[in-house]
């Protein structure tokens, strides 16, 4: 065998991989920010060129185009910049209650799916294979056009003990008109919901240590119901109802739901419902079944194992993918613009962008709004998997 | 699907700024070297931008475009048209997606200077009127307080009739729609009272419908809506050539110029006449075009009263009278400069 006497050569410091790794980064963040920049300065000197106006301060001019559905007050003598909040709002009011509906249903069919009973197992399956297959601009058109289409006209209404209304420009609901004294109640309800916690938590610690049971829900239930009722007795029945009624045209007065929501809620809810019915499955299906078996030797049922045992484990696998489909959902949304319902994207980045011809400012603002919902949902998915998630000791 | 073609849009914005500069004030050689003219129209509108079951687009709106290229290239068949709504429009032309816009688009104040856009004429003077149901029994307008009104998104229609609504103390319960399709459809289903639109729309809407004698245009027109050909700013060579190819076609209705007796024409003593077929002088040149292409647009597409008669006037199934676009001699506003 051979040997040196001298030591190796120091390498030159480019074969040095520490050395290798930064300077990588640095070409790299380097050829992005003036790719960047580049972009930028072409940008503004192609739009000078064509002498397109750029800049923010078309959001301060007024509209001067009204909108069929806000939840804030809007008239069409307002800015641009408020039909961006009219807009974000309905966007974030279709993607809320998308979520809490999915959710909801797709926990309901998930569960459906690992019956025992044949027919709700198949019927389960039908609903989960037939509608993640079929593209959700199709199940859009198919609620608005096909069924919501065949409501009858106003004056043809179905109604509910003329009441409740429906025909194909919505559906008519009574809207509470609040009285002074209606606070009341509500800082009834306000304590209701404190002692319940109270509670909850005092029943909790009883059970640890003495083992003995309380009849929560149903203490509960009664605790959130009756305090607010009774107040609200008592302070003289401060609310009435203002009943939806037909003038001229159209029913006035009272909420309604308009169809083009109703048919994105539809189509969005049921269309994602079937995506997390296979996470929920799959989720409960990566419970190993000696943890059923165990529960039920110890006397438990099969609602308190579903609910004490499964679940809970159940979580830690359905949380991450579950957060994809609702940021699926709510990016899904932007759909509304093919049956006119007034979203970001068909309000804002649609009338707003052609009204004043400042295409790259509403695409932007537009898309930094989509990236911000998201990363929030993300946030608050992440904030609760990691109280759900196994903690490791 | 519409997302997806904001999208688009955007994307070429972005690739606009790559490549933009290269061919700034150089439309025309862009469009010589790559053979044909790239023409935005609407999506559907009957007389005005509308593709036959082989795929043909007729219409006032088409045959303009048709025009531009016979006085490019010679010959008015080397056009490709994209059929854009009316929210995608002017990002399109702006992006330099199309060369010219040819959509029933109205020439605003805010649209000629602040979104970088030059009107270089007008093709129709049209005004907005109100499409509703016979049944109703609507007689006016006025009568519409508290109707639920289909417009089109994007559109100043949107803007005129909130305006209508407002000035005139009426409720207003408004549903925009991308395509003027949905919003037919929306009004014959009765998902709103009234269609709202520049009336020659509204006719050509009405002869799409199921049943177009069960509904009636109202007397009212709310608006100014002068309607025509669009460039981007920063190509006055390009927005001339446009310009005059409607004017050309205006002129001849005027000096009794058909696509039929154009080369009798060319042997008129009449001075003017002769100038604009390019018998005499060089006009034509002017333009960096061949001397004779205001005698190849006649040719090919005809005077402005044969394109109008054959797309909307009395020679199609619209039949909308003249009117205001009668040519000045005749009582209309139809006017273009002389060729000197």
């Amino acid at each position: 065998m051979m040997t040196t006497d001298h030591a190796p050569a120091k390498p030159p410091f480019w074969n040095n991989p520490q050395v290798r790794a930064v300077a990588f980064q640095a070409i790299a963040l380097i050829a992005t920010v003036s790719f960047g920049l580049y972009l930028f300065a072409n940008t503004q000197a192609n739009l000078q060129r064509l002498g397109i106006a750029s800049g923010f301060d078309f959001l301060s001019s007024p509209a001067g185009f009204d909108i069929i559905q806000s939840l804030i007050p809007y008239s069409a003598t307002a800015s641009y910049g408020q039909v961006f909040w009219v807009a974000l709002l309905n966007t974030l009011l279709v993607a809320a209650l998308g979520v809490i509906l999915a959710t909801l249903l797709g926990f309901v069919i998930g569960v459906a799916r690992l019956s025992k009973n044949w027919l709700i197992a198949r019927l389960a399956l039908i609903y989960v294979e037939t509608f993640r297959n079929i593209p959700l601009l199709l199940q859009i058109f198919f609620w608005y056009f096909a069924v919501l289409r065949s409501m009858p006209a106003p004056r043809l209404s179905y109604s509910l003990g003329d009441v409740v209304f429906l025909n194909i420009r919505g559906l008519y609901l009574p809207a509470p008109q609040v009285e002074p004294g209606f606070g009341w109640a509500i800082a009834a309800f306000g304590i209701a919901v404190f002692l319940t916690l109270v509670l909850v938590r005092w029943a909790r610690q009883r059970q640890a240590a003495t083992g003995r049971q309380f009849p929560v829900v149903s203490a509960a239930l009664a605790l959130l119901l009756c305090l607010p009722l009774l107040t609200f007795w008592l302070a003289g029945s401060p609310l009435h109802w203002q009943l939806p009624e037909l003038q001229g045209f159209n029913f006035r007065g009272g909420w309604v739901l308009i169809p083009e929501m109703a048919s994105l809620l539809l189509a969005l809810t049921i269309y994602t419902a079937a995506f997390i019915a296979e996470i929920v499955r799959a989720g409960i299906q990566a419970v190993s079944h000696g943890q059923t078996e165990a529960s039920f030797s110890l006397g438990m049922n099969p609602g308190k194992t579903l609910r004490l045992i499964i679940l809970p484990q159940a979580l830690r696998v359905i949380i991450p993918p579950l957060t994809n489909q609702y940021l699926n959902l709510t990016k899904n949304s932007s759909l509304a613009a093919a049956i006119g319902y007034p979203d970001l994207v068909s309000s804002f980045a649609g009338t707003v962008l052609n009204q004043t011809g400042q295409a790259i400012e509403c695409i932007a603002i537009t898309m930094a709004v989509y990236l911000s919902i998201s990363l929030l949902i993300s946030l608050l998915m992440n904030l609760y998997n990691r109280r759900a998630a196994l903690v490791e000791r | 699907m519409n997302r997806a073609k904001t999208l688009t849009l955007t994307a070429a914005m972005v690739l606009l700024t790559a490549a933009g500069s290269a061919y700034a004030g150089k439309t025309l050689d862009a469009i010589k070297e790559r053979g044909f003219i790239k023409c935005g129209v609407s999506d559907g509108l009957p007389g005005f931008s509308y593709a036959d079951e082989k795929g043909n687009y007729n219409g006032i709106d088409v045959d303009v475009c048709r025009a531009v290229a016979a006085a490019v290239f010679g010959d008015a068949t080397k056009v490709k048209f994209t059929p854009l709504t009316a929210k995608e429009r002017l990002t399109a032309l702006q992006s330099g997606e199309i060369d010219v816009l040819s959509r029933n688009t109205t020439w605003t104040s805010s649209r000629d200077s602040a979104q970088g856009l030059n009107f270089t004429g007008i093709t129709y003077y049209d005004g907005q009127g109100f499409l509703v149901n016979k049944k109703l029994g609507v007689k006016s307008a006025k009568q519409l307080d508290g109707a639920t009104v289909c417009v089109q998104a994007g559109t100043t229609t949107e803007l005129n009739l909130s305006d209508y609504f407002r000035t005139n103390k009426m409720k207003l319960t408004p549903i925009s729609y991308d395509k003027s399709d949905e919003s037919a459809k929306s009004l014959e289903a009765g998902r709103c009272d009234v269609l709202t639109s520049d009336q020659s729309q509204l006719y050509a809407q009405r002869i799409k419908l199921a049943k177009p004698d069960d509904y009636v245009v109202l007397p009212e027109v709310i608006s100014k809506e002068p309607l025509g050909p669009v460039v981007r700013h920063g190509d006055d060579e390009w927005f001339d050539i446009v310009k005059w190819a409607l004017f050309v076609m205006v002129n001849a209705e005027e000096m009794g110029i058909t696509s039929k007796n154009v080369e009798e024409m060319k042997k008129s003593a009449n001075p003017d006449i002769r100038r604009l077929l390019g018998v005499e002088g060089d006009k034509g040149k002017d333009f960096g075009l061949n001397n004779d292409w205001m005698a190849v647009v006649i040719k090919q597409v005809g005077n402005y009263g044969e394109v109008f008669d054959r797309n909307v006037g009395k020679g199609s199934p619209l039949k909308i009278e003249r009117g205001l676009n009668a040519l000045w001699t005749q009582g209309g506003l139809q006017y273009a400069p002389p060729v000197r």
